[in-house]
């Protein structure tokens, strides 16, 4: 796990410069200090709940796929149960109670997560979802016309593979372990993971050794 | 509609399992979303109500239906959630890719219809 290079300044604080809190912040703030007050919720509970957060980045869930690419038993096991492998091999902690299927990208088939509904994202191994996950566009067109948005983000899927659109619904959260390049043949664990990116992981992209950067 | 009787599944103890604790539907059955527009969020979106498309996975253990939990009318009555595979040329007339493109989805047992 990455260790943290910034300090959480105490969420009751907005420094000087910052802009007038919006309605919905103001909303936030009021229900916020309204369940502390009436002791539903402890004080440190909310910070509490923003480290466990912020402890979630794309660096694990590239961890989980590089680990995949090299060991074709943690594979199945990944593949059988996703929440379970990443519990007992990389103590990945699902706080929030859901599942985890991976879904292997292949030859014949191409992977790609959406929440239609709102913002369903596998959290616990990926951190918080990118903007553009959440915003209206992505969610109805990634089902509507999935073959545009993944040109959209420079990946061509030939005719003959399949896109499988997975809509996130309910309990069940997904990760797409995605192809592992060719010309990687040599690379270690470590340097796997460093190419992995997180909109590999979502499937709008495939991992190629050109893109090496994670926003 | 033909739908079979409920088989009962005897274990090889000699256990018999109660009614509503095994999934009624089966990975390959085909289904259909049933079309209700109930007030509340139900996450059942729009778009697949009344779609057709095959049961590919159930999702074990059950879990409480969440809409219901949702209203607090559930009273730890649980139920299984299905993957259903709906292929994009039945939800989407004129669809523009290829005809293997499928969305998959997981769907509450008490919205699947038996086809």
């Amino acid at each position: 796990m990455e260790t943290h290079d910034h300090d959480h300044p105490d969420v009751h604080q907005k420094s000087a410069a910052e802009p007038a809190p919006r309605y919905y912040e103001i909303m936030e703030t009021a229900v916020r200090e309204l369940l502390v007050e009436k002791k539903l919720v402890g004080p440190g509970e909310i910070s509490r709940q923003i480290e466990v957060l912020d402890s979630r980045t794309p660096a694990l869930g590239a961890k989980v796929v590089a680990r995949a690419w090299v060991d074709p038993e943690f594979r199945a096991r990944l593949l059988a149960n996703g929440r379970t492998a990443c519990e007992s091999e990389f103590g990945i902690s699902f706080y929030d109670d859901t599942k985890l299927i991976v879904l292997e990208n292949t030859d014949k088939i191409h992977n790609l997560i959406v929440c239609t509904l709102c913002s369903c994202y596998p959290r616990p191994v990926l951190g918080l979802p990118p903007d553009w996950y959440k915003a209206k566009p992505y969610r109805a067109r990634a089902v509507r016309e999935p073959r545009a948005v993944l040109a959209e983000f420079g990946t061509d899927i030939p005719e003959d593979v399949e896109i499988r659109v997975s809509d996130s619904t309910a309990m069940v959260r997904y990760l797409v372990l995605p192809q592992r390049p060719v010309g990687t043949e040599n690379f270690t664990e470590e340097q796997l993971a460093e190419i992995v990116t997180r909109d590999a992981m979502i499937g709008v992209v495939r991992v190629n050794l050109e893109n090496r950067s994670t926003p | 509609m033909t739908s079979a009787p409920p088989t009962t599944t005897k274990h090889p103890t000699g256990i018999v399992k109660a009614l509503g604790e095994e999934p009624v539907f089966k990975p390959g059955d085909p289904v259909r979303i049933s079309i209700r527009y109930p007030v509340g969020h139900y996450r059942v979106p729009m778009y697949m109500r009344g779609k057709r498309g095959i049961v590919e996975l159930i999702l074990e253990p059950m879990a409480v239906n969440n809409e219901e939990e949702g209203f607090g009318r559930n009273a730890g009555s649980k139920g299984y959630y299905y993957r259903v595979g709906v292929s994009l040329t039945e939800l989407w007339p004129g669809y523009a890719g290829s005809p293997q493109d499928r969305l998959v989805i997981e769907v509450f047992e008490c919205w699947l219809e038996r086809i």
